[in-house]
C-alpha cells in the first residue's frame, strides 16, 4: 500500500540506467585512454559522495574528515602494491633489499610490524574495509556517545584529518612522508601501469561503484533509513521512541567510512600512488562540495557532483589555475544559498516536471490523435 | 521523608527526587506513587517543576540525588532508550513528530520491534506492523492520512500523532505534557475522548492547564509549587485545599 516495495521507483531507475549507459557505454567509447583514467579518478571520490549523502545527507551528521578513510583506503592498497613492487630482486641496490625504497632511505632495517600483514592480498582487502570502518567506529563511538554533534563534530573530524596528514609527513620512514606512496606497478603479479589494465581497472571500478549505489539504496530503503531521516529533525523523538541515537549515527558514519576507503582503494591503482595531499582538509571539503553540489540527498547527484565538479576542475584549472579555488568556493556557496538539493535538487523540481508534462501531453495528443483517425473510419 | 521501602503494588515510586541547577533547585525532594491504572494529573503555576519531572522520571534531564522506581526498576541509571523499553512513554509538549516522514512511517518507527542497528537493517513491515498501524492510525483520526507526511498536518493533528507514537510502544506508564495545549475546542473534545480511550490498561501521567479537561479525567491530582508538592488528592480535595487556591487557582 504505502511507498512501492521496489527497489529503485520510475526516476531512479532512470537515472540508473542513464548513469550505466553513460559509464560503461558512452564514455568508454568515446574517450581516450588517457581521458578515460581522469574520469575513473573523478569517479573515485563518488564513493566518497556516496557515504556521505547517507551520512550527511540522510543522518545529518557533517564530516569534513572523509579524506581520512579515503586515504586510509588508498594507503592499505598502496602499501599492499608497495611491497610487491619492493621484492629483493627488484631492490638489490639498497642497503636493506626487499624493503620499501623509502624506508631505506629513513635509514629502517626491518620492515614495521604493521606493513606485515600487506604481504597477502586477501588480508590487504579486508584491511582496506577494516581499518577505516574501526576507525571509524572507535571516532563515532567516542563522539557519539558523548552527544558531540553538528557544527563541533564536524570540526572534530576536520582536525582529524589535518593530524592525520601531519603523521603521515612526519613518519616519513614508515609512511613514505610527503611524497607519499609511489612507484607501484603490480597487483597480484598484474602489471596495472598498460593500457589495457587501466581500461579493466575502469570497468571494476563502474561496477563497484553500482554496488556501492546498490548498497546504499539499499539502507537507504529500509526502516535504519527512515530512523537516519527522523534522527536528522528529531534526535529526541528517536531516543524517546526507544533507539539508542548514538548507536546509528556510528553506523552512518562507518557505513560512509567504508565507502569512503573502497574509492581510495580504486584511486591508488587508477592513479597508482597514494600521498597525504588526499587525506587532509583541503580534499576533505572538496568531497563535501562535490556531494553538495550533486545533492546531498541524492545517491545518483553524488555521483554526477563528482564527475561533472571535477570535469570542470581539470578543464578550469588548466586555464585559469589561480582562478580555480575562487570558482570552487563561490560554486559551494551558490549551491548552498540556491540550491541546497544540489543539482539533482534542480532535476526533480525543474526539469522533471516539464518532462513529465510534456510526456503527458504528448500522450493525450496522440489518444486524440488515434480518436480523431479512428472517426471516420466508423 | 521515608525513602527506600515501598509497597510493591506501585507503578512507579518517586522518592527524594531532586535535580538543582547551578544551585537552583528546580526539583526539591519530591516523592509521589502512581498506582498501576491510575490516572495521575499534575497541575501547578508556570515554573513549578512539572516539565522537569517528566524530563526526570523518562531520562532527559539526570537527577542530583532521589530515586525513581519503576516496577520495581531504578530508572535514574538507565539510558532514554532504556527507560522506553522499560515502558515508559513520553509525549513532549510542542508536537515532535517526524516532519519528512509519512504518518505511516512516523508509527512504524515508533513499533516496539527491531530497535538495535542490525534489527533495523532487516526489519520487515509484515502484516503484523500494518495492522497495528491501521488500527492506531483509525483510533487516533488519521486514517485517511497514512500516506501524508507530517509536515501536511495541522497542529492537533501533530499531537495526535504523536499521542498515536506512543500507543504505538504500548508503554504501561504514558507522560503527556499538555497534550491539549494550542487545540481548538472541537479537536480539545476529540483528544479528551481518544485519551479515556487510551488509558485503559496503563497508568499515566498528565501536565494540564485546562481545568475542565482535568476534572474529566484525573482519579487523583498533584499540585507543585517551586518543586514541591503543595497538595495531592482527588480533584474536588485540591480544589477546596486553602493553599492551592491561594497560589494556583485563584489566579
Amino acid at each position: 500500500m504505502i511507498i512501492n516495495s521496489r527497489f529503485f521507483n520510475r526516476s531512479e531507475l532512470l537515472g540508473f540506467l542513464a548513469l550505466a549507459v553513460l559509464l560503461f557505454l558512452v564514455l568508454p567509447l568515446s574517450l581516450d585512454i588517457f581521458r578515460l583514467n581522469l574520469v575513473a579518478k573523478y569517479l573515485t571520490y563518488a564513493f566518497v559522495g556516496i557515504g556521505l549523502v547517507l551520512c550527511w545527507g540522510y543522518g545529518g551528521i557533517l564530516s569534513l574528515g572523509q579524506g581520512v578513510f579515503f586515504g586510509l583506503g588508498g594507503y592499505c592498497m598502496a602499501m599492499y602494491l608497495k611491497l610487491e613492487a619492493s621484492s629483493v630482486a627488484n631492490t638489490q641496490i639498497q642497503s636493506t633489499p626487499g624493503i620499501p625504497d623509502f624506508m631505506d632511505w629513513n635509514q629502517l632495517t626491518s620492515l614495521p610490524f604493521f606493513w606485515k600483514p600487506f604481504h597477502s592480498f586477501p588480508v590487504t582487502l579486508l584491511a582496506i574495509l577494516l581499518v577505516p570502518a574501526v576507525f571509524a567506529l572507535i571516532i563515532g563511538a567516542a563522539m557519539f556517545k558523548r552527544r558531540v554533534g553538528g557544527v563541533y563534530f564536524a570540526i572534530i573530524t576536520q582536525a582529524i584529518a589535518a593530524i592525520l596528514t601531519i603523521l603521515i609527513v612526519g613518519q616519513q620512514g614508515y609512511t613514505g612522508g610527503i611524497n607519499g606512496i609511489t612507484d607501484l606497478r603490480t597487483l597480484h603479479g598484474w602489471d596495472i601501469r598498460t593500457d589495457h589494465a587501466k581500461y579493466i581497472l575502469y570497468f571494476v571500478e563502474v561496477a563497484l561503484l553500482f554496488g556501492c549505489i546498490c548498497a546504499a539504496q539499499f539502507i537507504r530503503l529500509t526502516k535504519l533509513g527512515r530512523i537516519l531521516v527522523a534522527m536528522r529533525e528529531q534526535e529526541d523523538r528517536v531516543r524517546f521512541s526507544g533507539y539508542s541515537v548514538a548507536n546509528f549515527k556510528i553506523f552512518a558514519f562507518c557505513a560512509a567510512a567504508v565507502f569512503a576507503a573502497i574509492g581510495g582503494a580504486m584511486f591508488t591503482l587508477e592513479v597508482g600512488f597514494m600521498s597525504p595531499s588526499f587525506v587532509g582538509i583541503v580534499p576533505s571539503i572538496e568531497m563535501v562540495i562535490y556531494t553538495a553540489v550533486g545533492g546531498r540527498m541524492s545517491i545518483f547527484g553524488a555521483v554526477w557532483g563528482a564527475l561533472l565538479v571535477n570535469f570542470a576542475k581539470t578543464s578550469l584549472s588548466e586555464s585559469f589555475p589561480q582562478l580555480w579555488l575562487f570558482g570552487l568556493g563561490a560554486l559551494f556557496i551558490a549551491v548552498v544559498l540556491a540550491f541546497p538539493n544540489g543539482l539533482s535538487g534542480i532535476w526533480a523540481d525543474h526539469v522533471q516536471p516539464r518532462i513529465d508534462r510534456l510526456l503527458a501531453s504528448r500522450k493525450s495528443k496522440s489518444a486524440a490523435g488515434l480518436i480523431a483517425d479512428g472517426a471516420p473510419a466508423e | 521523608m521515608l525513602v527506600g521501602h515501598q509497597p510493591k503494588d506501585f507503578l512507579l515510586a518517586v522518592s527524594g527526587l531532586t535535580v538543582s541547577f547551578d544551585g537552583f533547585k528546580a526539583v526539591n525532594d519530591l516523592s509521589f506513587y502512581v498506582e498501576e491504572n491510575e490516572i495521575r494529573v499534575i497541575i501547578g503555576p508556570n515554573g513549578a517543576g512539572k516539565t522537569t519531572v517528566l524530563d526526570l522520571i523518562c531520562g532527559k534531564t539526570r537527577a542530583t540525588s532521589g530515586s525513581i522506581r519503576f516496577r520495581g526498576q531504578e530508572l535514574t541509571r538507565l539510558r532514554e532508550n532504556e527507560i522506553v523499553q522499560a515502558g515508559v512513554g513520553r509525549k513532549f509538549q510542542t508536537p515532535s513528530v517526524f516532519e519528512d516522514l509519512t504518518v505511516f512511517e512516523n508509527l512504524e518507527i515508533s513499533f516496539p520491534r527491531g530497535r538495535t542497528v542490525f534489527g533495523s537493517l532487516t526489519f520487515q513491515r509484515d502484516d503484523t506492523v500494518r495492522q497495528r498501524v491501521e488500527e492506531v492510525a483509525e483510533m487516533i483520526f488519521l486514517k485517511d492520512k497514512l500516506n501524508t507526511y507530517a509536515d501536511q498536518l495541522s497542529h492537533g493533528q501533530k499531537q495526535w500523532l504523536e499521542i498515536g507514537m506512543l500507543l504505538i510502544q504500548d508503554p504501561d506508564l504514558l507522560m503527556l505534557d499538555e497534550p491539549v495545549a494550542g487545540m481548538s475546542v472541537s479537536e480539545r473534545a476529540k483528544t479528551a475522548e481518544l485519551l479515556n480511550r487510551i488509558i485503559k490498561d496503563r497508568s499515566v501521567l498528565v501536565i494540564e492547564h485546562d481545568m475542565k479537561f482535568v476534572e474529566d479525567i484525573a482519579h487523583k491530582v498533584t499540585v507543585l509549587h517551586q518543586g514541591q508538592i503543595l497538595s495531592e488528592g482527588t480533584m474536588e480535595h485540591v480544589k477546596n485545599d486553602p493553599k492551592v487556591i491561594e497560589v494556583y487557582l485563584g489566579h
